[in-house]
């Protein structure tokens, strides 16, 4: 009992961060009908900016203000103006071949550029260990739960309690009565970018201590969270959060009741029975369209 | 008119003469081809950038020293991207180059594909790959720069039942073939001291996440843990065993404590014991000099395969000196059954002989990771000096 409410915590702790990331493409598909498949990469890179950082003298902490300031304008700003505002009025699918280009770029660029290794990266709970109810629990686990989750309901109350987030909200249902409204709508998709650069940093700051800083972590991160926010809801930014979570666990208690070889399966499963069985996610509601 | 009869005559034979002399002299001056096949990208990146950076640093000291008999030596370097596939197209193409002598790949798994192309145009082809298949397919022209599994993984075992009086042995490998070799090497040479395997955990090359595997070697509540991974993946590993608190000796074969395992893994390193061929820590003047240049050359400290590529340059150079020319089927001729000593020929570092299927012989310790650096626990003699 013991192990499975360990493997129940570590299993969160790793799904948190796939809710992290997959928050993120509900975020942007909601606020801009976009489909990042550089989500992984949007990972990695913050990782890489934070070990430069921290090679060059920066604390943990400065080094991941830094680099979310950083992201916001490189992943947010500048991938907004450079990729998907140009492409954005051919449709969706030059944005989707162009985030995979990205993807493939933002890999070989670090690779060729930076390392083909991977870097060690300070973590930022320690290795504290302590027993809670006969079971071994981890600060890093804990500690990893404890501020995803914080980030997720962050961004969640910044969203409904804010004005702000409201004007992101109507922009994401209906940009033309939301503009008639009076809001500024390309800043509100723009504020998406910045939440979605700093979503992706936090994931970094918190993935990397066990994923080593490498140019290919994003790659299956990236995969992972795109299955946990279909899965949740793809238009529901509590479905990512329950998606990264059921992946987490599932693919957990998978690889030490099954084999750890059918790991990386079981979120491929779970993505394919939703698809089948409710296509919407699980808090994802339908779309419906007048022809 | 007899005088210049003679004198076109000498003048013909000054001019013959000096024809051959500069066509033997073309031959003389012409490099040695090396041509590197290394994993400098995908999950073999750590080990490959070493071994090159070895073969890389002995290839320029041996130059500086005026080359080997007279001939200066060129390195090529190619990318495997730890891909089979990519690392035997590679093999093919430094073969029609006219490479004289193939390094790498490092991966067994890549090797093991690879070196069909060597081995048909009769290229000596030196690996770091440990598997213990690579030399049981009577290929001549394959020669090792590390022990095999076979001969390193009794040492191991018997470390786990004398000194840590270990019956119950948890294995965590990587599902390759250098992790398949080691496993089934490492089960052989456990119950051959009467040790058993309570758990069995297979991972993937390339894995993150090691969460589910340590747990299952923990549920198994074995005495000791043998990790048997690759390098990022090792590191990846003990990190995991320290967040969840594993207490049991943890111990492995090499690539456990490299000093890239250390540098990765961090503080969750130290207490980790290997059985080790290679490494910078080992007493010895030739070792320290090593240590020291290689820190100088690539401002990393090297590892095991870094010595690997380091020693098997100079590894040719004593068979190429031995056969007395650069001639491909003498040099092969010459590896097999050679005895270096690293008195005569520094740049092996240790004595080293190579047996009929190109494997090693030599020394090998017993290290445990202690402050983030590698400590000699015990110094093993050669299997032949047994």
């Amino acid at each position: 009992m013991s192990d499975f409410l360990q493997l129940l915590l570590s299993g969160m702790a790793t799904g948190s961060i796939y809710a992290l990331a997959a928050l993120g493409f509900t975020l942007l598909w909601q606020a801009s009908g976009t489909i990042n498949f550089a989500q992984g990469e949007f990972v990695m890179l913050p990782a890489f900016a934070m070990v430069a950082f921290g090679a060059a003298g920066l604390p943990l902490g400065a080094a991941y203000v830094a680099t979310c300031v950083l992201a916001i304008a490189v992943l947010g700003l500048a991938f907004k103006r450079g990729i998907v505002d140009p492409l954005f009025k051919f449709g969706m699918m030059p944005i989707v071949v162009a985030t995979i280009g990205l993807a493939i770029a933002a890999r070989n660029g670090v690779r060729a550029g930076y390392s083909a290794e991977a870097h060690p990266f300070a973590s930022l709970f320690g290795d504290k260990l302590f027993q809670l109810g006969g079971v071994t629990v981890t600060l890093a686990d804990v500690g990893t739960l404890v501020f995803a989750l914080a980030i997720v309901f962050a961004t969640q109350a910044f969203l409904q309690k804010t004005v702000t987030g409201r004007a992101m909200q109507a922009v994401a249902q209906n940009t033309e009565s939301a503009t008639v409204l009076g809001i500024n709508v390309p800043r509100m998709i723009f504020y998406t970018f910045a939440i979605n650069a700093v979503l992706a940093t936090t994931a970094a700051l918190l993935v990397t201590p066990a994923y080593l800083a490498k140019f290919d972590m994003g790659e299956s991160l990236g995969t992972k969270a795109f299955f946990a926010a279909i899965i949740g809801g793809f238009n529901n930014s509590r479905g990512a959060l329950l998606g990264g979570l059921i992946v987490g666990v599932a693919e957990n208690l998978a690889a030490a009741y099954i084999s750890p070889a059918y790991k990386d399966a079981v979120a491929l499963v779970l993505f394919m029975v939703v698809i089948l069985f409710k296509p919407q996610g699980l808090l994802g509601r339908k779309v419906e369209r007048k022809v | 008119m007899n005088h210049l009869v003679r004198l076109s005559q000498i003048a013909r034979s000054l001019a013959a003469v000096g024809c051959l002399a500069t066509a033997a002299f073309a031959a003389q001056a012409q490099p040695i081809k090396l041509a590197g096949l290394y994993e400098l990208s995908g999950p073999g990146a750590s080990a490959g950038t070493m071994f090159k950076n070895g073969v890389a640093m002995a290839v320029k000291e041996i130059n500086e020293s005026g080359g080997i008999l007279g001939r200066k030596l060129e390195h090529t370097i190619s990318d495997t991207q730890t891909n089979p596939g990519v690392a035997k197209g590679l093999a093919t193409k430094a073969v029609d180059d006219g490479a004289f002598a193939v390094f790498g790949p490092v991966y067994s798994g890549s090797i093991m594909v690879s070196m069909a192309e060597t081995r048909r145009a009769e290229v000596p082809n030196f690996t770091g790959g440990e598997a213990a298949g690579i030399t049981k397919q009577g290929n001549p022209y394959i020669f090792r720069t590390s022990f095999t599994q076979e001969t390193a993984m009794p040492k191991v075992a018997r470390y786990i039942a004398n000194n840590l009086k270990a019956k119950n042995v948890a294995v965590i490998f990587v599902n390759n073939d250098f992790g398949k070799g080691g496993r089934d090497a490492i089960t052989k040479a456990l119950a051959d001291v009467g040790a058993k395997v309570v758990a069995d955990v297979s991972t993937d090359a390339g894995q993150l996440d090691f969460s589910a595997p340590v747990l299952k070697a923990k549920q198994a509540n074995a005495d000791a843990i043998f990790v048997y991974l690759n390098e990022e993946e090792s590191a990846r590993a003990l990190r995991e065993l320290r967040k969840q608190g594993v207490n049991k000796p943890i111990v492995g074969e090499t690539t456990l404590t490299g000093q890239k395992v250390i540098d990765l893994a961090g503080e969750a390193a130290n207490g980790a014991v290997a059985h080790v061929g290679l490494t910078v820590d080992a007493p010895g003047a030739n070792m320290l000099k090593f240590k020291a240049r290689f820190y100088q050359e690539t401002k990393t400290i090297s590892d095991h395969n870094g010595i690997k590529g380091y020693t098997g340059v100079y590894l040719l150079k004593a068979a190429i000196e031995k056969a007395g020319k650069a001639d491909r089927k003498a040099v092969v001729a010459a590896l097999h059954g050679l005895q270096v000593s690293a008195a005569k020929q520094p740049g092996v570092l240790l004595d080293v002989s190579v047996d009929a299927k190109g494997d090693l012989d030599r020394e090998s310790f017993i290290v445990e990771v202690k402050g983030g650096k590698q400590e000699v626990k015990e110094i093993l003699p050669p299997l032949s000096k047994k």
